[in-house]
């Protein structure tokens, strides 16, 4: 197995802020890397330098043997690599149908009658499939999230990154969403999934990053890494005391 | 009788209107640009027609022929070299730069073709028409331009609607960050719609250069006459851009028939009581959040 992603000394700030300094991981080609952290941490802006949405400040990511780090938003999606977002923006305007047309048609190339099926099988595969001629600016939170899926498989992406996307859901309407990650995850494509509701990523990741300050504080097998001392002091302060943990 | 000519008369110069809003309205409806070189823009197509029909002697359909294309390229190149840059600085920097591009054209034009009106020759079929009955004449020319406006409005629509670069302007236009994500350029998006925008600029200028004598500065008008269909149509929408162009168009006719002097400003009373009593326009883009 070879990494799709290689990160190595990755550095963000906006003026004082840190939100990345000298970040270095790798991600193998069909894992699946969960990443925890406080809020402020630094998870969202990492899906952005990754999918170059923000130009990094220094280090170098390296996608499938290439250096990324120089290359448009366009060109990284184009190669593969696709994101949801943690507060779904999907083009309101637009059906649900044309949204995931347009990552078809553009991000994943695919013209004409080509485009239309992986627009429908990306919605075919997120249960959008009935709402294909709704205005997405109609679709109630899960079904949003479920399209921030769609777009970003139509695409054709070899390496997703989800950012919350189970993020406001209730208990309920978990399970379907996890069965789809797991079901994408099975399928060879390589998740980076960022979320707080560490039961639903502990069910498909086997990998386990925690950022804090925008440095890795611990990365490793999933369970090793929620037991850590260094993470449970992020999360839960020094003096670790069940009672007041349940937030 | 001469009460239904004028209204005639009125929905076909509505068809110019509507035509000369076409770019207009696209170039607000995708990038948020409210191009204020767009009547100058016009009038540089214009000469362009003058130069290769009255100096060079071209066919008048040949001339449009190169005119449109020219101007999609003048549009492309605009896009990337001023109002991308512009668009990043934000706000009002579009409208500055729009604004001063239409102050340099003009002067440009001024310098080059001096302020003497022009008009575009088209020979017999600029006076020719069908007689519909003993009062009212259908003018060919207008007929013609009426056509390729509302088929300008159409295809545009079409383009945006259905064809796949059609629908990347609208998701640049709804999100210019996250098309990126779908692996499209939102920048040469800009370009490419502000080339479809100058490709009707194109159009309107030959069919305005032809119907009227113009000068530089006459670009202020198109750009008033322009802007006031878009907005009693609806702000970011197409058909309403047609439908605002011929009310426009309407209103002047009919003022002119009530006293010759009165055309532009019942056209322009019209567009006030549209601002005044529905300013979102006739039929303004439906809007979802």
């Amino acid at each position: 197995m070879s990494p799709i992603l290689e990160v190595s000394g990755l550095s963000k700030r906006f003026g004082k802020v840190v939100t990345a300094e000298d970040l270095a991981f790798s991600v193998e080609q069909g894992s699946a890397m969960g990443i925890v952290g406080p809020n402020g941490a630094g998870k969202s802006t990492l899906l952005s330098l990754i999918t170059g949405v923000l130009p990094a400040d220094a280090g170098t990511i390296v996608y499938d043997g290439q250096d990324i780090t120089r290359l448009s938003a366009g060109a990284r999606s184009e190669a593969g690599i696709a994101r949801t977002f943690q507060i779904p923006r999907p083009f309101v305007d637009m059906t649900v149908f044309e949204n995931a047309y347009v990552g078809a048609a553009f991000g994943g190339d695919s013209h004409g009658q080509a485009g239309y099926d992986t627009a429908a099988e990306a919605l075919e595969i997120t249960g959008l499939l009935h709402l294909a001629d709704v205005p997405a600016g109609q679709l109630r939170l899960l079904d949003r999230k479920r399209l921030e899926l769609a777009r970003a498989l139509a695409t054709g992406p070899k390496l997703i990154l989800l950012d919350e996307i189970a993020g406001g859901l209730t208990e309920k309407e978990l399970p379907p969403l996890i069965e789809m990650i797991k079901g994408l995850h099975e399928s060879g494509v390589t998740v980076i999934w960022i979320e707080h509701i560490v039961h639903a990523l502990l069910e498909v990741v086997d990998q386990l990053m925690c950022l804090a300050f925008g440095k890795v504080l611990a990365i490793g097998d999933p369970h090793e890494v929620m037991r850590s001392p260094e993470v449970i002091e992020v999360y839960l302060g020094s003096t670790f005391d069940l009672g007041g943990a349940a937030s | 009788m001469q009460w239904l000519n004028a209204i005639i008369q009125g929905i076909l110069l509505g068809g110019l209107y509507a035509l000369l809003a076409a770019g207009l309205s696209l170039m607000f409806g995708v990038m948020r640009i409210v191009n204020l070189a767009h009547g100058v823009l016009a009038m540089l197509a214009a000469y362009l027609g003058v130069v290769f029909v009255n100096n060079l002697g071209l066919p008048w359909f040949l001339a449009l022929v190169i005119v449109v294309p020219i101007m999609a390229a003048v549009g492309y190149v605009l896009q990337w070299g001023l109002f991308n840059r512009a668009i990043s600085k934000g706000g009002l920097a579009p409208l500055l730069v729009a604004f001063g591009l239409a102050v340099v054209l003009t002067q440009l034009l001024q310098q080059i073709f001096s302020a003497d009106s022009r008009s575009i020759q088209i020979g017999a079929l600029g006076t020719s028409s069908i007689q519909v009955s003993d009062t009212i004449y259908i003018g060919w020319f207008p007929l013609m331009t009426f056509v390729v406006g509302v088929l300008v409005i159409a295809g545009v629509q079409v383009f945006l609607n259905r064809a796949p670069l059609g629908r990347a302007m609208r998701a640049t236009s709804d999100d210019p960050e996250t098309v990126n994500l779908m692996g499209i350029n939102n920048r040469q998006v800009y370009a490419l719609a502000t080339a479809l925008a100058m490709a009707t600029v194109g159009l309107a200028g030959m069919f305005i250069g032809t119907k009227t004598q113009f000068i530089p500065t006459y670009g202020d008008l198109v750009l008033i006459f322009a802007f006031e269909a878009v907005i009693i149509g609806g702000l970011g929408s197409l058909w309403g851009t047609l439908v605002g162009g011929i009310i426009l168009g309407v209103a002047q006719t009919v003022g002119s028939q009530i006293n010759p002097s009165y055309g532009l400003l019942v056209g322009n009373l019209v567009f006030l009581a549209i601002l005044a009593f529905r300013p979102q326009g006739l039929l303004p883009k439906a809007v979802t959040t």
